[in-house]
């Protein structure tokens, strides 16, 4: 299944910042902040509405010499899209 | 005081402040009966300067503080709130303006758009015009709507928060309407808690439990409906009314967990409400550095962790989940800040808060009392003065 975008884009509602402090990308929105792991992080900085899911996965695949990662991608934004962070 | 004996707990580890409320000013338009201000709020004046606010959001931020309310009082009283929010957002802070509305004119709303204000949560009191006016003892009502279409006019996210009572809770159905309506993205609506000027007013202000069944019964109903849905929507948070459960709340995630509150008068504090627990010697911004304050102040140490807990909480399998719940509602209803919160069941004054909200409808012939400098002088007037 799927009703992704085929170029996701992060939500105008969140901002997707790296805290310093923290040492990590978050993402802060109205009362809230999610710490987000790396990989996350790195998916959702690709998120410009701009690139397709595709290409956010070639792109990282290149990255981070990896490969197969499409289903982690794909998970990953599914969830964002059923929290919000994704329109 | 706080767990003087057999210090058998887990050390406290030290979060970063996260979180910082900036309660600008005590000083407020309106006089909500159920306000969380500290009634003596018309002896506390010294506010600080801009330059003095600066400074802590410098420092807070400095220490990991991401997430910057703007709260008060109203803090669109203070004709600097433009110029704190310009610099909260140079830092690099999310920033909340937690408002009545009352001053938010377009142009006051077109300088903070340009300064970098990213969402505003604003109060309302009721779904009517009768209720919301009489309970804030202002006209405000047709405002706030006009205020609420402003807010999406500038494209903010918008929270509202309604307060839960016995007087509006039966208008459930028709706040979360008006929220729908005025496309607010969140809709708070948060159950009464007794601190402050509530817990003055706590016998106006108490409902049934059937009442607060109906009215969560209405949540769900709406939450079910809006499953699925694609597009804009509103997220409605329930905040549990406490004393009708059998455990606490979290109160703060854990006291000096994730959250600085900081007052007018530049006292910080662990939580908003900590002004009045006894003994804890809150340090202040004028004269100690942020830093200090959360690492090694006693009052920010003075419930971190569990060795400060006594029995039942001790040795509670659930203490690093509700970390005992609320400091201050164990004061004002035990007299002990160290006790367990007593809205939990394991609490050997539970029956306390059983006992309030039984009591209640028997109570309400002492008259309720509106929040205004007046009646905080009153209730705090100096011996002999």
């Amino acid at each position: 299944m799927s009703t992704l975008p085929n170029q996701p884009k992060l939500s105008r509602r969140f901002r997707l910042q790296y805290e310093e402090a923290q040492s990590r990308w978050v993402l802060l929105y109205p009362e809230g902040m999610v710490q987000l792991n790396p990989s996350a992080a790195e998916i959702l900085q690709r998120c410009d509405g701009v690139r397709t899911v595709e290409g956010i996965v070639a792109e990282l695949e290149a990255a981070f010499n990896a490969q197969g990662i499409a289903p982690e991608v794909q998970a990953l934004l599914e969830e964002g899209q059923r929290r919000g962070w994704i329109d | 005081m706080a767990g003087s004996t057999e210090p058998t707990g887990t050390a406290p580890a030290i979060g970063q402040p996260l979180w910082l409320l900036a309660e600008l000013t005590y000083q407020c338009p309106l006089h909500c009966v159920f306000c969380y201000n500290p009634t003596q709020h018309a002896r506390i004046n010294d506010e600080m300067s801009t330059a003095q606010w600066v400074d802590v959001m410098q420092q807070a931020r400095k220490l990991g503080a991401a997430q910057l309310g703007f709260s008060g009082g109203e803090p669109l009283l203070r004709d600097d709130l433009e110029e704190l929010v310009q610099e909260a957002h140079r830092l690099g802070y999310y920033t909340n303006l937690i408002t009545s509305g009352v001053g938010l004119t377009p142009t006051r709303a077109q300088k903070l758009k340009d300064a970098g204000l990213d969402h505003v949560q604003l109060s309302f009191q009721d779904s009517t015009k009768e209720l919301n006016d009489f309970l804030s003892h202002t006209k405000t009502f047709d405002l706030k709507q006009r205020v609420a279409r402003l807010i999406k006019q500038h494209d903010w996210p918008m929270v509202m928060n309604c307060v839960l009572h016995r007087h509006n809770l039966p208008h459930v159905g028709k706040i979360i309407e008006m929220a729908v309506a005025l496309e607010a993205e969140y809709l708070e609506l948060a159950n009464t808690q007794y601190y402050g000027w509530a817990w003055i007013n706590r016998d106006h202000l108490m409902p049934t439990r059937e009442e607060l069944q109906e009215a969560e019964a209405v949540v769900n109903r709406f939450r079910a409906e809006q499953e699925g849905k694609t597009g804009p929507r509103t997220r409605v948070l329930f905040v549990v009314p406490d004393y009708f459960e059998e455990r606490p709340k979290a109160c703060m995630n854990g006291w000096g967990s994730v959250f600085l509150s900081i007052a007018p008068d530049g006292l910080a504090m662990p939580c908003h409400n900590a002004r009045d627990l006894p003994g804890l010697q809150l340090p202040n911004v004028k004269d100690t550095s942020i830093a200090e304050i959360w690492q090694r102040s006693n009052a920010f140490n003075a419930f971190r962790g569990d060795s400060w807990m006594k029995a039942p909480c001790r040795t509670c399998d659930e203490r690093h989940k509700d970390f005992g719940g609320c400091r201050c509602q164990a004061f004002l209803i035990t007299g002990d800040a160290t006790e367990a919160d007593p809205v939990c069941s394991k609490s050997p004054h539970h029956e306390k808060v059983v006992q309030l909200v039984k009591q209640a409808p028997t109570r309400r012939s002492i008259p309720i009392v509106f929040r205004s400098d007046a009646e905080s002088r009153l209730l705090h007037a100096e011996p002999n003065a």
